[in-house]
């Protein structure tokens, strides 16, 4: 049974790590540790001593705070309810629906079909064929429509059928998502949400199987996030629909079927924040999406030769949360990037950029950085097997980086 | 003798300026709005078939919507507009052209820079549309845009602050010549690759169905998206096309064809130059009008503005029209021929609609100049309110890039980039 962590730096070693049931790590971010701790007077919402994060933040401290108490107090509690990846997602988008009639939704499939990955299944039926529009082939114009409806007071969620296809999209995205509200001189907002599955699957072939994180993350004005369990999926998804700016939420084809017990009542995951998985002392894992559970699976054996990795699942790939990251840096002094994004150009070499840029003085080893090859994925399965980092791969560079 | 602008001149095969008849092939009368589709299996089939059966056997368009509506208008008063409608109509073109010939003689002079894109000549396209609408109606444009903002309401001196940069510019100088927006007026932008605005546009017409089939409100807002000849052969116009007419969508598609894309000729670019065949491709009216003429423009207007605000969705009209200038003020303008410069600058849209006013009594030459010398001091007022404002700030670098600035991220010491102080000061590393 894992335990829950108490404070900043208690490294309560892991015994076991079920990968599938990550919900009582995830929970506790780093600044809800802190408020356990601070514990006594959780009321004393000191987040950033500023009142602009208080603002928007109180909402999810409170709940992060509330439900780690809870946990303190009944760990055998049984509140919750369990569900799938894609069904946290679908959850999330539902309330948001519910809750707001301006949420819509755009996309190939996503009404009668229910969606590729059924995200928005039942949906269509519920709230009409408006609602959730089943739309046209036609990636470019379509994101461009929730863009001008964006504009126009609706807040859509566009789905592309796989991320891939945004690549269509690209001119809208760019130009018009990134840039409309800057050209336009403040005056326009667009408060959309681009989702879909991507990453690599099981051999759907080059073109079902990229990595367009790296694509995007030179766009000014756009968020982007990766989820990477049901509880973040669902906050996320809450968090990126609430939020005023065009946010980019990868999904991916693996993950859909993650089981895991998510809380009964609303809550959202900060859009900016990482989230701490599994703290350490040796070394400063960081990672999103898939790979998070190739570096859970090489930490298991990592701990197993006596290594205390601490490991990160950045979840905002643009903008970085330096906090998170820095303050790991500093406690461990070694950090090891593992992404699923192609080595050029990717998240990771961003990431790197950062680090180096920012905490410098407190690295012992240069950062390294494991990503994907440079190729298109190919078909056969041992060559997509080698395509994308394996844990092996993880362990022998914690071994190498902790020489 | 019949001036230019009778009516019974719109019948008449006899061109007016010129050359052009007028095709139009407008079924006003379709199908009986239906529910929106794809929610019922059973679609509204028989209305689309009714349609592709209809195009299929016309051989030479019947004139349908245009001239009925003139007929009618015959009888009761043979004008097609009050002395009021001209008044307004004739200083809304003087504003644009005087607003785009100052806008050239400030750019040679160094107030503005990039690429300026002047409308000179087109006048009666957007006077002739925009002013039917109202204030919550959308218009989305192009690179091409002073003047479609400027008829929608945006003011003389917002446009040239813009223009020059300055921090009163409708988008605080951030967008320039091919951005122009305003939220007050539903100027939904000023985009500079072609193309690019139709799907916007698009997205504003959806809301406006979005508010009356879901939200419940009332909402009989439509969208007119101006774009070129040269967009036309552009996948998101079709893409558009297809989607506004599946969702009969409140929009109207307008063509400001002036045969020339910078310099390649419509021509030289188009298997099928004849745009407004386009439409009914896609199952809606395609209509072919006078570009030249503002109330001809403004008659075929009407019908497609209230077609969409019936609910019987979009229309593709295309204007035939031409720009007396280069393509920008960077545009040396060789490759087109001087006699079709004349042959268009004879038929310049101020001059005919001030010939039609004059010779239908509508309005005394006195008149008419006191509305070009106010237009004049207005546009000389705009220019010293743009010289005279003061440009951005070093900190408005980071504003504006997002609507919540928490999109920044935090940075390593806990808190949130934005409130770095350095980042009011536009020097925060972010």
């Amino acid at each position: 049974m894992s335990s829950i962590i108490h404070g900043p730096g208690a490294a309560t070693a892991l015994s076991t790590f079920n990968p599938v049931d990550s919900k009582k790590l995830t929970n506790l971010s780093v600044r809800s540790q802190r408020y356990i701790v601070a514990g006594s007077d959780a009321s004393k919402k000191k987040s950033f001593g500023s009142s602009l994060t208080v603002r928007h933040s109180q909402k999810l401290i409170p709940n992060a705070a509330a439900v780690a108490t809870k946990k303190e107090a009944d760990t055998s509690a049984s509140t919750g309810h369990e569900l799938l990846l894609f069904e946290a997602l679908q959850e999330g988008l539902e309330e948001e629906m519910d809750r707001d009639a301006n949420v819509c939704v755009m996309g190939e499939d996503v009404g009668h079909y229910g969606g590729s990955y059924k995200v928005t299944k039942g949906l269509a039926d519920k709230f009409g064929d408006l609602r959730v529009l089943d739309t046209p082939i036609c990636e470019n114009a379509f994101t461009g429509m929730a863009i001008g409806a964006a504009m126009t007071g609706l807040r859509p969620v566009i789905e592309g059928m796989n991320m891939g296809f945004l690549l269509l999209a690209f001119n809208q995205i760019s130009n018009n998502c990134g840039m409309l509200h800057y050209t336009s001189g403040g005056q326009f907002t667009i408060p959309v949400v681009i989702r879909g599955p991507g990453g690599v699957g099981r051999q759907l072939g080059a073109e079902h199987s990229q990595r367009l994180e790296s694509y995007f993350q030179s766009i000014p004005g756009i968020q982007m996030v990766a989820c990477s369990t049901p509880y973040n999926a669902k906050g996320l998804m809450k968090a990126a629909i609430r939020s005023e700016n065009p946010v980019i939420l990868f999904e991916h084809v693996l993950l859909y079927n993650l089981k895991e017990k998510i809380p009964d009542e609303d809550y959202i995951c900060n859009l900016e924040e990482a989230e701490m998985v599994r703290p350490g002392e040796h070394i400063t894992i960081l990672t999103y999406s898939r790979m998070r559970y190739h570096v859970m699976q090489a930490a298991k054996t990592l701990v197993n030769k006596g290594y205390d990795p601490e490991v990160i699942d950045i979840r905002s790939l643009k903008p970085f949360d330096l906090h998170t990251i820095g303050n790991s840096v500093k406690k461990t002094h070694r950090v090891l990037i593992v992404e699923e994004c192609m080595r050029t150009g990717g998240i990771g070499a961003s990431l790197t950029a950062a680090i180096n840029e920012n905490f410098h003085d407190y690295l012992d080893a240069p950062v390294m950085c494991l990503s994907s090859q440079d190729v298109p994925t190919p078909y056969a399965g041992t060559l997509e097997e080698w395509t994308v980092v394996q844990p092996a791969q993880i362990v022998t560079a914690v071994e190498q980086l902790c020489q | 003798m019949a001036t230019a602008f009778a009516p019974t001149k719109l019948t008449a095969t006899l061109p007016l300026h010129g050359s052009q008849e007028n095709r139009l092939v407008l079924p006003i009368r379709l199908a009986p709005h239906s529910s929106f589709l794809g929610s019922t299996r059973s679609l509204t089939a028989h209305s689309s078939r009714r349609l592709n059966h209809a195009h299929a056997t016309r051989r030479s368009p019947p004139v349908v919507g245009v001239q009925e509506v003139v007929k009618e208008k015959k009888s009761i008063n043979s004008l097609l507009i009050t002395k009021e409608e001209g008044l307004v109509l004739y200083e809304d073109m003087i504003l644009g052209r005087s607003f785009e010939d100052m806008c050239a003689q400030m750019y040679y002079r160094g107030k503005m820079f990039g690429f300026v894109h002047l409308y000179n000549g087109q006048e009666a396209v957007s006077t002739g549309f925009i002013k039917l609408l109202t204030k919550s109606d959308s218009v989305v444009s192009t690179y091409r845009d002073h003047v479609h903002a400027l008829s929608k309401g945006v003011s003389a001196r917002a446009v040239m602050s813009e223009l020059f940069g300055k921090v009163t510019g409708c988008c605080r100088g951030q967008g320039g010549s091919m951005h122009m927006f305003s939220k007050e007026h539903n100027m939904l932008g000023g985009f500079a690759f072609i193309g690019e605005g139709i799907p916007v546009a698009t997205g504003a017409a959806f809301s406006s169905k979005y508010r009356r089939d879901v939200l419940k409100q009332d909402c009989e807002d439509v969208t007119v998206a101006f774009f070129g000849d040269g967009t036309c052969n552009n996948g998101q116009f079709y893409e558009c096309l297809n989607m506004a007419a599946l969702w009969k969508l409140p929009i109207i598609f307008v063509v400001e064809n002036n045969l020339w894309a910078i310099g390649m000729s419509h021509l030289r670019a188009t298997s099928d130059p004849e745009i407004w065949k386009k439409g009914p491709a896609f199952g809606m009216p395609g209509v072919h009008v006078d570009g030249m003429d503002v109330l001809k423009v403004r008659e075929v207007a009407k019908e497609a503005v209230a077609r969409a605000r019936r609910g019987e969705g979009p229309t593709l009209v295309e204007c035939e029209t031409y720009r007396f200038r280069g393509h920008s003020l960077a545009d040396p303008d060789e490759l087109r021929d001087a006699a079709e410069k004349a042959k268009y600058a004879a038929r310049d849209p101020i001059a005919a609609l001030k010939k039609y006013l004059i010779e239908n009594n509508l309005a005394k030459e006195a008149e008419l100049k006191s509305i070009e010398k106010k237009i004049d001091e207005l546009v000389e007022e705009a220019v010293e309110f743009a010289d005279a404002s003061p440009q951005p700030g070093r900190s408005q670098l980071l504003e504006n890039v997002f609507a919540d600035p928490k999109g920044f991220g935090i940075g390593p010491d806990g808190r949130y980039r934005c409130e770095d102080p350095k980042f009011t000061e536009g020097t925060a590393q972010v």
